[in-house]
């Protein structure tokens, strides 16, 4: 089982749920969190002060799958998130060593 | 006529006590998410205090017998009471004098709301209560006799101030200078980003603010009459003007019109015509809003480079849109929009006017910013002003208030 955490631009989301709903994937997390890439921020200014915003708003996901399908979601996501633009975002994959369905106690791939 | 004039006043005191709200709101969304209640607090209890303090002694302070050289009323109006037989220095009157104090009471409440827009974020709350309780009665108080009364000493060498240019804004803004200065800068100020957390809740309370400055423009005339429409119509001027002066400035000089910007302006061009209201014509009001955009828009980045953390601005807006508003009612004000003012050096007036408007605004300056250094100086050396260093970045909201603005997800068990 593997892990696979993609950080992309909010309006993509849809895109990639959607995409990722096709595929047959049971689930995922997300989240609205903030950072900063080769994008970096932006500039605001009020009342003339200008202010840096280091941090720019992105969404987080979070999905478990089974190591047979890593690599067809991993290209569902790039390709239904990309933009071509900078700030696009990541993805990143981790092996998962243990995961448990709460309600049934049913363990490993049993519970994706 | 009694009843009109009298309905039209009290009318007006409701919509200049909106306007501390409206005020709250404006401070509210300029602050960090983790301040916005102490701020808006600090203008809550403006509300409270000054309107019992007022009621007690104050307003008899203001508008009772004057003790000497127009310097102060006397205790004889004390708890509201003896108002039936008119106000002194005021003649025969119709309106109700009761309905006038109470008027005036609702001014002195924004006035000392206001300076929080410079002790925001840092100022201990019982503190600022006492701060405005004693600013209340040795600042506030003479000045509005001197001028608010037609036996204060300012009023009756015949300067012109119809809705509180000095008393209200110059005063609120030197007062605040003062205090900033006693109290020092917010922690990590101007290194670190302090930006506004909600433009939407300062452009509903610039919204609010305007429209009760209706109230406290038009009231002003104390009674319905031409010199109220005026006073009205100028207001509603003034602060088109002041929006797109404003404005005009910032996309010149900085490429963006800001939403920001724009409530600003609106803002300066209200209080640049305070004074002005009842007593120019309205191009001349278009005139005095549109430069109060520009001159304002130009004083709030003073204090970045003067390093004073006048956090919202209450000097930049207030202070130097009051100050711009004296001198051009010594500039423009006609007698043909109301007899009982003048005319100014550009109406056929010459000099005099514009030299009573200088001495005003340089009284009330000198006035405000020494007694209010030396109250703030008091205090701070006694109970203290500031909140200790770990209250400030935990925020105020929750070491002041025990509360906080905006809580996500659950609030935790009743009781401990």
């Amino acid at each position: 089982m593997q892990l696979i955490v993609a950080v992309i631009k909010p309006f993509k989301l849809e895109d990639v749920k959607q995409r990722l709903k096709e595929l047959g994937v049971h689930g995922m997390t997300v989240t609205e969190v903030q950072g900063f890439g080769r994008q970096h921020g932006h500039t605001e200014v009020y009342r003339g002060a200008e202010y840096q915003v280091d941090f720019v708003p992105k969404i987080r996901i979070e999905l478990a799958v089974d190591d047979a399908q890593t690599h067809e979601v991993v290209d569902a996501i790039v390709d239904s998130a990309r933009t071509g633009a900078i700030g696009d975002g990541k993805i990143w994959v981790q092996p998962m060593d243990a995961l448990v369905r709460i309600r049934t106690g049913e363990r490993g791939p049993d519970a994706l | 006529m009694h009843a009109v004039n009298t309905t039209w006043v009290l009318v007006s005191a409701a919509l200049v006590l909106f306007m501390t709200p409206g005020l709250a709101l404006f401070y509210g969304g300029m602050v960090r998410s983790k301040n916005v209640l102490a701020v808006m607090m600090n203008n809550f209890v403006a509300m409270g205090v000054v309107t019992v303090l007022w009621a007690l002694i104050a307003g008899s302070l203001v508008f009772g017998t004057d003790v000497g050289h127009g310097l102060i009323g006397d205790a004889s109006l004390a708890g509201l009471g003896n108002l039936g037989r008119g106000l002194a220095g005021f003649g025969p009157m119709t309106v109700s004098p009761l309905a006038v104090v109470t008027f005036q009471m609702m001014f002195a409440v924004i006035t000392a709301a206001l300076i929080s827009g410079g002790t925001t974020d840092r100022i201990k709350f019982p503190s600022f209560v006492l701060f405005i309780s004693v600013w209340l009665l040795l600042v506030y108080v003479p000045l509005a006799h001197w001028v608010f009364s037609p036996n204060g000493w300012l009023a009756h060498r015949g300067v012109l101030d119809f809705a509180g240019g000095t008393v209200v804004e110059i005063n609120s803004g030197f007062s605040t200078l003062a205090i900033v200065l006693v109290l020092g800068r917010r922690r990590g100020w101007p290194s670190e980003g302090m930006a506004p957390h909600s433009v939407p809740l300062s452009l509903l309370g610039v919204g609010i603010l305007w429209f009760g400055w209706f109230g406290f423009n038009a009231g002003s005339a104390l009674g319905m009459n031409s010199v109220a429409v005026y006073a009205f119509v100028n207001t509603a001027l003034a602060a088109a003007a002041g929006l797109l002066g404003w404005l005009c400035f910032e996309r010149v000089r900085e490429d963006y019109p800001t939403t920001l910007g724009a409530a600003s302006g609106a803002v300066a061009g209200m209080v640049a015509i305070t004074p002005c209201a009842g007593f120019v014509q309205p191009m001349a009001a278009l005139l005095i809003g549109v430069l109060a955009g520009v001159v304002c828009a130009m004083a709030v980045r003073l204090k970045f480079r003067l390093r004073y953390d006048d956090s919202l601005d209450v000097l930049g807006v207030h202070g130097v849109g009051g100050l711009l508003g004296m001198i051009l009612l010594g500039l423009f004000a006609t007698r043909s929009v109301n007899r009982a003012g003048a005319d100014g050096l550009l109406t056929g007036g010459g000099f005099h006017l514009l030299g009573l408007e200088s001495l005003a605004a340089v009284v009330t300056m000198a006035f405000a910013f020494g007694v209010t250094w030396l109250i703030a100086t008091a205090i701070d050396r006694t109970i203290g002003l500031r909140v200790s260093p770990e209250a400030e970045s935990r925020g105020l909201d929750l070491s002041q208030h025990a509360e906080s603005a905006y809580s996500i997800g659950g609030m935790g068990r009743i009781g401990s």
